[in-house]
């Protein structure tokens, strides 16, 4: 197990929460919700080692398009990039006030 | 066209939760930003789930009260560990206190587990037993109704909570026993047991052949609606009793040899359900 911390500049405040995915093989966990400050704060722990560089080439086209303060946890189970960027998606499709 | 039933084992244990309440009426307790983790796997290496595999919520089933515990297949086998076992520990007492009180709760557990988390061993076990004394306690008040919709299945000290269960919903691709098929053939051979024999082992331990030997009580199909309706019917229904009639299953036990061993359509023919029912 690998934990990885990563920061961003956030142009906005969240409100609301959201919670998506399982750690199941090939899957992840997110919980995402507000940073409480100007900042996106992620922490990954992911169950394969030696990949520092894929997730944060994955965060950095992530945090490309989406500016918001999120405080955002990751609990992964070896789930591939593409499964990342949308289980990210879907978190930001489904916070909630 | 013809519309397919929606799946239930295609949900994950929460969205298995939300589908057996009222609409509406579902109200997750201690859920994934309580950050209720597992201690122990991460200081084994393993990386841990924020509700340990575990959904517990209230709600309402057919407007009584009601709560749901389900486990999540996917994450860790759904192994019962010393967090997630006590979450289902708590509602059942819970449960048992509300009865207490006058305000009966109607109990569903959503099975779907290997039984107890290797990793955290003992743990895992005391939260096992601290799960079938609560059924024990919860079903003197009102029926405990048990799932097992199958991926995983249920084994372990959990089929025996299953076992407890006063109705045993399941379908086809559920399977209920003690040892897995994976277990058994690492354990005594390939010769015991080939777990990839899907007949084979389906045969033996699978939902249909539990439900025709009077072990499981409901067969339906992998349809989220008709096992809420069928759940909402197993309140209406007597227990099963299957765990106070002890005569009954040594009487079974001994129309056994287990040096000719039945087949699974000679065991449905020394058991068949009728003699229960």
């Amino acid at each position: 197990m690998e934990v990885l911390k990563f920061d961003y500049p956030a142009q906005r405040a969240l409100s609301g929460r959201s919670h998506v995915g399982v750690v199941g093989s090939g899957d992840l966990e997110i919980l995402l919700e507000p940073s409480g400050d100007r900042h996106a704060h992620v922490t990954v722990s992911t169950s394969v080692e030696g990949f520092g560089n894929v997730w944060k080439h994955v965060l950095d086209r992530f945090f490309g398009r989406f500016d918001g303060a999120a405080a955002i946890e990751i609990n992964d189970f070896g789930a591939t990039p593409g499964v990342v960027m949308l289980r990210l998606e879907q978190a930001v499709e489904s916070l909630t006030p | 066209m013809i519309a397919l039933p929606a799946s239930f084992i295609e949900l994950t244990a929460r969205e298995r939760a939300r589908a057996i309440v009222d609409a509406g009426s579902f109200r997750e307790l201690l859920g994934p930003f309580e950050r209720l983790k597992s201690p122990w796997l991460p200081l084994q290496g393993v990386v841990a789930q924020a509700d340990d595999g575990v959904v517990v919520a209230r709600g309402r089933i057919a407007g009584h009260p009601a709560a749901v515990a389900a486990i999540e297949g996917a994450y860790q086998g759904g192994s019962i560990g010393e967090v997630s076992g006590a979450k289902i520990a708590a509602a059942l007492e819970l449960a048992v206190r509300d009865c207490e009180r006058g305000a009966p709760v109607r109990m569903v557990l959503l099975l779907e587990t290997g039984g107890v988390r290797l990793q955290e061993a003992n743990l895992g076990l005391a939260a096992i037993a601290e799960i079938h004394a609560g059924i024990v306690a919860l079903r003197r008040h009102v029926p405990v109704v048990g799932v097992v919709a199958g991926e995983v299945g249920c084994f372990g000290g959990m089929s025996l909570a299953a076992a407890l269960c006063s109705r045993l919903i399941v379908t086809r691709q559920a399977r209920l026993g003690m040892n897995g098929p994976e277990v058994i053939e690492q354990e005594a051979g390939i010769g015991e047991l080939d777990a990839s024999d899907a007949p084979l082992v389906w045969g033996l331990m699978g939902g249909a052949q539990r439900y025709a030997t009077g072990l499981a009580d409901v067969l339906v199909e992998d349809d989220a609606a008709q096992i809420a309706r069928e759940v909402r019917t197993a309140f209406e229904h007597p227990p099963a009793g299957r765990t106070t009639e002890v005569e009954r299953y040594r009487q079974r036990l001994a129309a056994i040899d287990p040096q000719h061993p039945p087949t699974a359509e000679g065991l449905r023919r020394l058991w068949s359900s009728e003699d229960l029912r």
